[in-house]
């Protein structure tokens, strides 16, 4: 791969792309000073709005607001459909992997997948193991990252299949440009996103167990000092059910009530936005005090519907990811349509030797790390850091994978010097019930600091608005 | 509804109530100051001020003794005093906060805009001038957030329980505004129908936005037995313990449950009490015994009403 960036909005020689035209003439003719206003609006519109995130770690729950950025991302409707495509295929092939580990495995024993990689896997859950979910799915919400390298051609970076956050700034940013800039929703043809909420909460009512007629769904958050809890509360608001927190809950009989001021209420469907560690201290950890305990038995005996069920984890490992191809092939006997971007799996000693003789070159991944931690950016580390992570390479190499330096693609951006390109990903939301739908967009995440590539939110990343063109 | 959203709710109308009621208080005390030079009143009626809202102790404890400046900055704007207007406005915020999916946007919006500003007054920033128009902010940010809970969220049991934290703290507000006033006077020899001290009456009516109406009420001069008997007996003066408590009592009746009964029966009863009371009785028993006695009352009801709804000990 060339270290190339491609660029959203300029074409090399061909100056500004066709789609993003009518939008460079309005920058044109749309005075510094309006901007500058325009941008300090936006800041008091998201600060009132109290759209924030709290930084881990912080004690007390500091907030802060991820900044936000008003140019927003365009892409053509022809490129959206083969995403489109790509997505679902991508995501009907991850959810049959998972019911398959959990039933039959018979890509196990296909070969095509080594199996101490499923079961010695710390996201693998003996517990699921032959339990039937509603509808055979699993992962009700995934959240596909993806990323455009120097042609411009898309690769999946990473599939989130536990607690993919992130949409309610999808429908803040749209709310937010929609108000801010009337003007231009006039000259695009803008594909609406504000109907997430009503396909979330119908995904989630089909998935809700049999013989239910008119299933309670509740949102199970851990409380206002998680990070997402702005999104929590936003996405039970939007759907208009309950936010819960586990000490709402109990269980009795292998059914999920909710504690009331008209007493003990029954609960259907759980969209639960903690992970499975935490969710049950009978099943899993003990000491946790933000689940339900006998959540996990209810499940098992199909009273009620965790959305995403438990152990979606031992699909979006990073050290699963490499085999995802493989099971588009497997399960749907199709080519995938979506990218995966080349990957070294460690735990194989010839990848592992080739990466450790190119560590200044590669992106080394912790195979369970999040959020941008715990990874190794070759080109920009000092002699130093790559020599610490060589050693920790060396003691563990199963905990890692490694990939070439994408030269992610570049959008204009408001920064302090100005108007200057800076990297973006995409984070489109899929949805799985009895269909699997999607709006067309997703949360554009952009890497503030010039030639950063991390665009995490933890780490100094920012938003834009996504449009996705209807013609 | 969630018991544990009730809650919230309930104390972040509670908090939201009780802010507006310590600036209502302290606004009083401070004009009354401008107006009466006299050092030692001054430092009397910031002590009278502390005890009554329960803060005397802590203050003591914290600041030492009492200065006009030093009560203001403790009641106002301290991060120490955890019955501060600010500490107030931070756990309504915060309350609203833990149940922003229950709310409309507005009225989150509202109680977040609130807390954000308050942060622009304190102790750095206050310029005598501006202490009144604090006051005043506070006043306006409280009305400013019933209004949006009534014009914006849905009639449920959600409105009820904020309604419910709301006159509840406002029937104990007003009986503690009244016992600051009444308390230093005594009983027995007092002539109830005297004329009093024409400025010190009618800022205590004032403070509860009372003026006007008692006027319109007596069409005449101020005397402590009409203003007793309006602040307390009168159920179309929006801050009497009458009214609040006929708000409390209708509301109990709509939400209430399986083991709610006793709570409803004690709200009735206090409720008949007022309705059906004179302001002779309860000047007989003492205004400031009686005052006490229903301050008991009211805290006995918010302990009911927190274990029937808001945190039930067993659920089934």
């Amino acid at each position: 791969m060339t270290a190339r960036v491609f660029n959203e909005m300029h074409a090399d020689d061909a100056g500004v792309r066709s789609h993003y035209l009518p939008y460079a003439r309005w920058l044109e003719s749309t005075s510094a000073a309006r901007i500058a206003e325009k941008r300090t609006e936006a800041d008091a519109l998201f600060h009132r709005a109290g759209i924030t995130f709290a930084v881990a770690g912080a004690e007390g729950g500091t907030e802060r607001l991820i900044p936000f950025d008003i140019v927003p991302r365009i892409i053509p409707v022809d490129e959206w459909a083969m995403l489109q495509r790509g997505l679902r295929q991508r995501v009907s092939a991850l959810n049959a992997f998972i019911h398959d580990v959990y039933h039959g495995q018979d890509i196990l024993r296909a070969g095509k997948i080594p199996a101490d990689q499923v079961f010695c896997n710390g996201q693998y859950r003996p517990e699921m193991q032959g339990v039937d979910v509603p509808m055979d799915v699993y992962a009700h919400i995934a959240g596909i990252d993806l990323v455009r390298a120097g042609a411009g051609e898309y690769y999946v970076l990473e599939d989130n299949l536990r607690v993919p956050s992130g949409v309610s700034y999808m429908l803040e940013n749209r709310k937010a440009m929609m108000r801010l800039f009337p003007e231009l929703f006039a000259r695009y043809p803008v594909a609406p996103v504000e109907h997430y909420p009503d396909l979330l909460l119908e995904t989630l009512r089909s998935v809700a167990p049999a013989g239910v007629r008119d299933p309670t769904v509740v949102l199970l958050t851990a409380g206002a000092y998680n990070s997402a809890y702005f999104e929590h509360a936003f996405l039970a608001q939007q759907m208009g059910i309950e936010l819960v927190e586990g000490q709402d809950l109990y269980v009795e009989d292998e059914s999920i009530y909710m504690r009331t001021t008209q007493g003990p209420s029954r609960v259907d469907v759980i969209y639960r936005r903690i992970d499975d560690d935490f969710l049950d201290p009978l099943a899993f950890r003990p000491d946790s005090l933000l689940g339900v305990p006998g959540l996990l038995a209810a499940a098992r005996a199909g009273r009620v519907a965790i959305a995403n069920a438990v152990g979606t984890g031992v699909a979006d490992d990073k050290s699963t990811y490499p085999y995802v191809p493989d099971m588009i092939r497997f399960y749907l006997g199709e080519e995938p349509i979506l990218s995966n971007v080349p990957t070294w799996i460690l735990r194989r000693p010839e990848d592992c030797a080739y990466v450790l003789a190119h560590l200044d070159e590669l992106v080394v991944k912790e195979v369970h790390g999040a959020g941008g931690y715990g990874m190794l950016i070759g080109p920009r580390a000092s002699r130093e850091e790559i020599e610490q992570f060589r050693a920790r390479i060396v003691a563990d190499p199963s905990r890692y994978i490694a990939q070439p330096t994408l030269a992610l693609s570049a959008c204009p951006t408001f920064v302090e010097s100005g108007l200057a390109p800076r990297h973006i990903d995409l984070r489109p939301f899929v949805l799985s019930g009895r269909d699997i739908v999607m709006v067309p967009g997703g949360l554009t995440r952009v890497a503030l600091r010039e030639g950063s590539l991390v665009v995490n939110s933890s780490q100094g990343g920012g938003t834009k608005d996504t449009w996705v063109l209807e013609r | 509804m969630l018991s544990r959203t009730a809650d919230h709710l309930y104390w972040m109308a509670r908090y939201t109530e009780r802010a507006e009621n310590l600036a209502r208080m302290m606004d009083v005390n401070y004009r009354m100051s401008l107006l009466r030079q006299d050092e030692e009143g001054v430092r009397q009626r910031w002590s009278t001020m502390l005890t009554i809202v329960g803060q005397y102790d802590s203050y003591a404890a914290a600041r030492g003794a009492v200065s006009q400046s030093a009560a203001i900055e403790w009641i106002a704007w301290s991060r120490d005093n955890p019955g501060s207007i600010h500490e107030c406005l931070r756990r309504a915020r915060e309350n609203a906060h833990a149940v922003r999916g229950t709310l409309t946007t507005e009225t989150w919006e509202t109680l977040n805009a609130t807390w954000l500003e308050v942060q622009r007054f304190g102790p750095t920033h206050r310029p005598d001038q501006d202490l009144s128009s604090f006051f005043e902010w506070v006043k306006f940010r409280s009305h400013l957030a019933r209004g949006v809970i009534q014009g914006t969220m849905l009639r449920n049991e959600a409105l009820k329980f904020t309604w419910l934290g709301t006159y509840l703290e406002r029937a104990d507000n007003t009986a503690r505004i009244l016992d600051a006033k009444f308390e230093p006077m005594g009983s027995a020899a007092t002539d109830w129908d005297a004329a009093g001290d024409y400025y010190e009456w009618s800022a205590l009516l004032r403070s509860v936005s009372a003026f006007q109406i008692y006027r319109r009420v007596y069409s005449d001069r101020i005397t402590p037995r009409r203003v007793a008997e309006l602040l307390i007996l009168r159920d179309a003066m929006p801050r009497s313990l009458l009214r609040c408590l006929t708000q409390v009592r209708d509301t109990l009746e709509v939400v209430a449950n399986e083991q709610s009964g006793e709570t409803e029966r004690r709200a009735g009863e206090i409720h008949a009490s007022l309705l059906y009371g004179r302001i002779d009785d309860v000047l007989e028993v003492g205004i400031h015994a009686w005052l006490l006695q229903f301050l008991d009352r009211i805290a006995d009801l918010g302990q009911r009403i927190a274990q029937d709804f808001l945190v039930p000990a067993t659920t089934h």
